[in-house]
């Protein structure tokens, strides 16, 4: 019953072109991010930092391309899941498309953990496929990997299934239309949010810090996309650390198995409350 | 054995709008009911309460005698919504068969045909939806309702995108299923359908059922009328079994009869005499 759903998603979502749009995207993307990492790093000898500041270019020029990449492979895999998940309920449920397979004796909370568990799968598989490119695309281009490369990835990925039980639970309560704003418009105030964060820091700000740790335990996937940036540069010290943390992919101030505990009640409380408000809901 | 549908004391607010007052109604076992109502009389809500879609205010709706939108009264149920639509990139087979899955019918490639075959659609096996017509697509509708051989079955408006020929196969179809027990909801705007098909008819009039009946119930008789020398006259409340009297009067009177005709009003007058001034 289980895969049935998925597979309906998954088609729906073939049909609808979005993996057309993303592979587009993603290849685009790809390939500019491979132009950018050659040449920086086959410049990187002509680089000069200032006198008297020792700096480790090729841990900074590899840590702040993977944080590029975090960023992008973030960007795209929350656009991937908002345009799977953005209608799941009232836009299929506006089209018709919802009641006659409501009224199976599937139920509903199997139905929405299954569009879920479909969505979170493909997003799963495109997230770490992203990033694991351009982990190799960086290694071969400039010799340089994070002290921990799996963990990064895994964190942007359960910030992206985040996203998916974000979108599904707006869905129950809005139109797609105003889901795929809303959702958006959340993930963007995240980002700001997270650099806000790293000027507060650099400015020894505690009330944009603290502003900016609060938006990141509202706003996990955030929190979880900034303690991969912060594993990424986690061997980079001195000026070389410094100068990453002063960066738009310096790291986090919210960060460790807290806020991944954190990160996962969050997950399982939205899909909840999704279920709950979806059982309840008129169509 | 408990009805094979059953609403209590139903009622269901949206906000400030009280759309069911308290509704009873029956299907029992092989009975086919027609639901009759101007728009806004309940009839979508009070269907799509029974299927489960839609939670009710107060009372309660049974599906052979599980409460509906369980599991168990899914399980017995088919429902046609009146606003439906399948994806258009699958095939009528492949629509089918999803549902089949989720249904948990073992019914496989014979079903399939079966209920192809039942709404004329055998021939269109392998097309997809987006290329059929809105009748068409009805017809799958009705044939997707009949997966995994359900006990009741909910059909909201299943003709209103049809042609006569396609009510027809509609029509053929509800009697046999009926034949064969399985009981029916029938909401429509079509009376004559209704008149046709139907053991049982509700009206429904701003949430509440303001008749209820068989057809010939419902059109009851209304008199008789006397076409005699001096004109025309209707003796009210006088049935069949009175015009021989009535005449022998008449002549008895001197009168000379040209004509008697006995007077019965048809389900539309009922239907309009029950919803007022109401338009549908």
């Amino acid at each position: 019953m289980v895969l049935t759903i998925m597979g309906y998603g998954f088609r729906e979502a073939v049909r609808r072109k979005v993996f057309t749009v993303v592979v587009l995207l993603t290849a685009a993307f790809l390939v500019l991010f491979w132009l950018a990492t050659h040449f920086v790093f086959s410049r990187l000898s002509t680089v000069t930092p200032p006198a008297g500041i020792l700096v480790d270019k090729r841990t900074f020029a590899g840590a702040f391309l993977l944080g590029l990449a975090m960023f992008a492979t973030l960007f795209l895999g929350v656009v991937l899941a908002v345009f799977l998940t953005l209608g799941v309920v009232s836009g299929d449920a506006e089209r018709g498309l919802l009641q006659p397979l409501v009224v199976r004796p599937v139920g509903r909370s199997t139905l929405l953990l299954s569009r879920f568990l479909g969505a979170a799968l493909v997003c799963i598989v495109y997230v770490l496929a992203v990033y694991g490119i351009a982990l190799a695309i960086i290694d071969v281009a400039g010799s340089w990997t994070p002290p921990s490369p799996a963990e990064p990835g895994l964190e942007l990925a359960g910030g992206v299934v985040i996203v998916i039980a974000l979108s599904i639970l707006g869905s129950v309560v809005l139109s797609a239309t105003a889901n795929g704003i809303a959702i958006f418009m959340l993930f963007g105030a995240g980002l700001v949010a997270g650099l806000l964060g790293s000027i507060g820091h650099a400015l020894g700000s505690t009330t944009i810090e603290h502003a900016s740790r609060i938006a990141a335990w509202a706003l996990p996937f955030e929190a979880l996309y900034q303690d991969g940036l912060r594993l990424i540069s986690s061997s980079a010290t001195g000026a070389t650390g410094f100068l990453l943390q002063l960066g738009p992919f310096g790291g986090a101030f919210v960060h460790g198995w807290g806020v991944r505990v954190w990160a996962a009640a969050y997950l399982c409380a939205a899909l909840a409350l999704a279920v709950f408000l979806f059982r309840r809901r008129d169509l | 054995m408990p009805p094979a549908l059953a609403v209590h004391a139903l009622e269901k607010r949206y906000g400030p709008v009280h759309a069911l007052k308290g509704v009873d109604l029956a299907v029992q076992e092989g009975e086919l009911v027609g639901l009759l109502g101007p728009n806004g009389a309940g009839k979508s809500t009070l269907v799509k309460i029974a299927v489960g879609l839609v939670r009710a205010t107060a009372g309660r709706a049974e599906v052979v005698g599980a409460r509906a939108g369980s599991r168990a009264a899914r399980a017995q149920l088919g429902y046609l919504a009146e606003l439906f639509r399948f994806p258009g990139w699958y095939t009528a087979d492949e629509v089918l068969s999803l549902h089949q899955r989720l249904t948990g019918s073992e019914g496989g490639t014979a079903e399939r045909g079966r209920l192809l075959e039942l709404v004329a659609l055998d021939d269109s096996r392998g097309r997809r939806v987006d290329g059929m017509s809105k009748g068409m697509q009805q017809r799958l509708g009705i044939a997707q309702a009949l997966v995994g051989s359900p006990r009741v079955l909910v059909l909201d408006e299943p003709t209103s995108a049809l042609d006569p020929a396609g009510r027809r196969v509609v029509r053929v179809l509800l009697e046999d299923l009926r034949d064969r027990g399985v009981s029916v909801l029938l909401n429509s705007h079509l009376l004559s359908e209704i008149e046709l098909v139907c053991d049982r008819v509700a009206i429904l009039r701003a949430g509440e059922v303001v008749a209820a009946g068989s057809p010939a119930e419902l059109s009851r008789p209304r008199g008789v009328e006397l076409e005699t020398d001096e004109g025309t006259r209707t003796i009210d409340g006088a049935t069949r079994e009175d015009v021989p009297e009535l005449v022998a009067a008449a002549v008895a009177a001197g009168r000379r009869v040209y004509g008697a005709r006995v007077l019965t009003s048809t389900l539309e007058d009922t239907y309009l005499e029950a919803v007022g001034d109401e338009v549908s």
